[in-house]
């Protein structure tokens, strides 16, 4: 990896790596043993180990200028790996919390093993860790694909991954720590948050230097998605993590907004993560391997138009269904519901789009795993999104708030649409960064794939299930008008749903088990069987841009 | 620019764009997805029309059916008051014996006073009510401030060592942490009370024991315990005579009580609950301990 930098971009690199340790001191010497301190001491290990991997690598020889005449894939391969690590990761502490709600005295009596500190472990884990990481990977091999340009410099794309996985590491260590916002998948404390702007910042301006030098006339739709992504999470993000940090030397900070007002600002933020992180991103994604693995032209380009401008214009208004019934006032409900009927339209045409490019290709899904992952996520993206109309409906809201039908629905999402994606667009990018024909062992993809759905099918029905059941005991009365049943009456009736779902995310935790195992064997393999794949390079740059890629 | 050429599958022409291999036809956007979206445009407009819908600077657009979502649940709330109103007002209004011996109304006590106890007691006295370490057993027929359904509804409404106003109050105190007595008269006085229920001493040193012990008790303990030990409701202060123990009867813990003391607390109710529900309640718990003998 670090062979393949010149010698400048490995001094820039140590010179990087150098100001983070400083400013891990800075974070230690102010923070003293409270978790900004501690916090301090994870930056500058991650520093360090970083600069001794530079280091080693510091007098290798340089590589040649025939580097610019190929893609540059090494941020890629890292970012896929760490993408998966965190998948295995965020699923394990994801099926523990599920046993922990089916038997809660499983915490050892230690605080960080309690249900609401390891939560948003398992969210951030595979939210960020896992989605963020794939996202961050698959952007920077189709932005350069569908531009046939290489990223401009050799430093930023390093900087963003490995700095997004700093921000990670300091997210879910901050959480087994007490460390909270309180804020729903923003859970990360100021400095953590001005940080990851940093970070995305230097994300967005690499993806608009990569757009700048493309060689091709148009912007490829994948690339639409990608760059919503990280445009309105940015966005998004800036604006719900406004806080005042009791003060510099301390980890804690208080909302700049309170109250509704506060509660709508979350909402608008939590929806649109789901729709500008967890759609829009994955869709990039969808819109580039799922045509290049079926070999099938997209269906309609028109409704590739229609739906993009749907979902990124309806989107925004709705996060206030999150809010149903509450103090929020009533107009605010009712936009957030009507605009969540309407956005069902280009989410389905979104899906629609997919499933009609495979006319033609069905066979091919028959027989390839990686397909077939890509053709499930469509199909469970319909699926989702329409639930997610559905219970954006105020009545049917009053019915699925705060019950596990809410939990089965992301879970439909997260699992039926991202994580399958993620995994056939995995399957599809591994053999051809570590540029080998096919992967290790396509019976394991096999096998990845009907884990995962029959895990996810269990999961979602479970919670189906035990969410309608609840919510009918919460508002059953007897005759004299009193409550039927009390909560704890509807936590008993719970109990064998909570195993099912445990069950089912084991076998989706194994199938993500089987994944890392089968790329693992894949990278290794491939070291001695190094295929040049045809016309899989960048147009050569003109004159003047080559000049200014060795000056970046 | 690029032409575009026919795709053979679908007969349809492709835009002539490409990228790494990708093509894209050209396909009209199908009309079911313009009426799909005409239809959950026109649902909105007419949903906007009818309920509170857009901002207009400090104000709002109302709707025509006039529909507010506080208003709903005042009604709501109404509506639910009045279905109950057949019985409430009498379980108000009744004497504790007479709705005792009523059966309509113990049967409205069981079917509601369930739901209410598990929503606000069983979290500490368990969804059966017989409590745990440090948490009374309810369904037995000892009572620390009385199991007249009077005496409980106060219990509820006030708490005990509670942020009330009148709230009932006891403590134990601490004999051994502020030295009013020493460890072996601790010991004593324990093994003492442990034999005032029964406990058999299991050596001659014991039985001396529960000698010298029965005088201190005499001294220190009888003002709140009584000169039997079998406890006062009016200070709160538990019978030692019968089986039933709060924090343990096993040697350790009688020490441990006498030792460091104790001062057990129970929520107030009157702000929470209303006071048909805490009548309710004290009628379910009683009919709790009737049930249990």
């Amino acid at each position: 990896m670090v062979s393949r930098l010149t010698r400048g971009e490995r001094e820039l690199a140590i010179g990087i790596l150098v100001l983070l340790g400083f400013l891990g001191l800075a974070m230690t010497a102010a923070g003293g043993d409270g978790p900004l301190g501690i916090h301090g001491l994870v930056v500058i290990a991650c520093a360090v180990g970083t600069t001794f991997v530079v280091i080693a690598g510091l007098f290798a020889t340089e590589p040649g200028d025939d580097r610019l005449s190929r893609y540059y894939d090494d941020p890629s391969k890292v970012g896929i790996v760490l993408a998966i690590v965190w998948g295995v990761v965020g699923m394990f502490v994801g099926d523990w919390v599920a046993w922990l709600l089916a038997y809660p005295e499983m915490t050892f009596d230690a605080a960080w093993a309690s249900f609401g500190r390891l939560r948003p472990v398992h969210t951030t884990g595979v939210i960020f860790g896992f989605g963020g990481n794939a996202l961050i990977a698959t952007s920077f091999h189709v932005m350069q694909r569908t531009c046939r340009a290489r990223l401009p410099d050799q430093i930023s794309p390093w900087f963003v991954l490995l700095g997004y996985n700093l921000f990670c590491i300091l997210a879910v260590s901050g959480y087994l720590m007490g460390l909270t916002q309180s804020k729903e998948y923003a859970e990360p404390e100021w400095y953590a948050d001005i940080w990851l702007v940093v970070v995305w910042t230097a994300y967005f301006l690499l993806y608009l230097r990569t757009l700048a030098r493309r060689q091709e006339p148009h912007i490829y739709v994948a690339n639409w998605y990608y760059l919503a992504f990280i445009l309105v999470v940015a966005i998004l993000h800036i604006v719900n993590n406004l806080a005042v940090p009791v003060s510099l030397g301390h980890a804690k900070s208080y909302s700049l907004f309170a109250g509704v007002q506060d509660a709508m600002t979350q909402w608008w933020y939590g929806h649109n993560a789901v729709a500008f992180f967890l759609t829009a991103g994955f869709l990039g994604m969808l819109y580039y391997y799922l045509p290049k693995r079926a070999g099938r032209p997209i269906f309609s380009y028109r409704l590739s138009i229609v739906s993009f401008w749907g979902i990124t214009f309806f989107y925004i208004w709705v996060g206030s269904h999150h809010l149903h019934y509450t103090a929020l006032p009533h107009w605010v409900q009712t936009l957030g519901m009507t605009f969540s009927v309407m956005l069902l339209v280009p989410s389905w045409a979104s899906a629609a789009n997919a499933l009609l490019t495979l006319n033609g290709a069905w066979h091919k899904v028959r027989d390839d795993a990686a397909l077939r992952f890509m053709m499930v996520a469509a199909v469970f993206y319909g699926l989702s999104t329409f639930e997610g109309s559905f219970l954006a409906i105020r009545p049917v809201n009053s019915l699925s708030h705060y019950t596990d039908w809410t939990v089965g629905h992301v879970h439909a999402g997260a699992l039926g649409w991202v994580a399958f994606i993620t995994f056939g667009s995995i399957y599809a990018v591994v053999p051809r960064l570590w540029r080998c024909r096919e992967m290790y062992s396509a019976r394991l993809v096999e096998v990845h794939f009907w884990l995962a759905l029959a895990g996810t099918v269990i999961y979602v029905f479970a919670m189906w299930n035990s969410g309608i059941i609840q919510g009918l005991m919460w508002r059953t009365y007897n005759e004299s008008g009193t409550l039927t049943y009390s909560f704890i009456d509807s936590l008993v009736a719970m109990h064998p749903y909570y195993i099912a779902r445990a069950v089912g995310g084991l076998f989706f935790l194994s199938g993500a088990v089987v994944a890392l195992y089968n790329v693992w064997k894949t990278a290794r393999l491939a070291a001695g069987e190094q295929t040049e794949a045809a016309g899989d390079t960048p147009v050569a740059a003109p004159a003047a841009a080559g000049s200014l890629q060795a000056g970046e | 620019m690029a032409v575009g050429e026919r795709d053979p599958h679908t007969g349809h022409l492709t835009t002539g764009h490409e990228w790494n291999g990708i093509k894209e036809l050209n396909t009209p956007v199908p009309r079911p997805v313009w009426l799909f979206l005409a239809a959950t445009v026109v649902f909105s407009v007419i949903y906007w029309i009818l309920m509170p819908a857009w901002p207009l600077g400090a104000t709002y657009t109302e709707g025509l059916l006039g529909i507010d979502q506080q208003s709903r649940v005042d009604a709501d709330l109404k509506n639910a008051a009045r279905d109950r109103a057949s019985w409430s007002a009498q379980i108000e209004t009744m004497d504790a014996e007479a709705i005792q011996a009523d059966a309509s109304l113990m049967r409205i006590v069981r079917e509601a006073g369930r739901p209410l106890f598990e929503d606000n007691c069983a979290v500490c006295h368990g969804s059966d009510a017989r409590g745990g370490q440090g948490y009374p057993d309810l369904t037995d027929r000892t009572w620390l401030w009385g199991g007249e359904p009077e005496t409980v509804m106060e219990t509820i409404r006030v708490g005990i060592n509670a942020a009330h106003g009148e709230t009932r109050s006891s403590q134990m105190p601490a004999f051994g942490r502020n030295r009013m007595l020493d460890r072996k008269a601790i010991r004593e006085v324990a093994t003492y009370v442990r034999s005032l229920s029964g406990a058999v001493p299991d050596s001659g040193d014991e039985a001396t024991a529960v000698a010298e012990g029965k005088e201190i008790f005499a001294a220190n303990c009888a003002a709140c315990h009584g000169e039997k030990g079998t406890g006062s409701t009016a200070m709160g202060a538990p019978d030692l005579t019968d089986e039933a123990w709060i924090y343990g009867g096993d040697r350790q813990t009688v020490f441990e009580t006498v030792f460091s003391g104790r001062q057990g607390q129970m929520p107030q109710w009157e702000e929470r609950l209303s006071a048909v529900d805490r009548k309710i309640l004290a009628l379910y718990l009683r009919d709790l301990g009737v049930g249990g003998e």
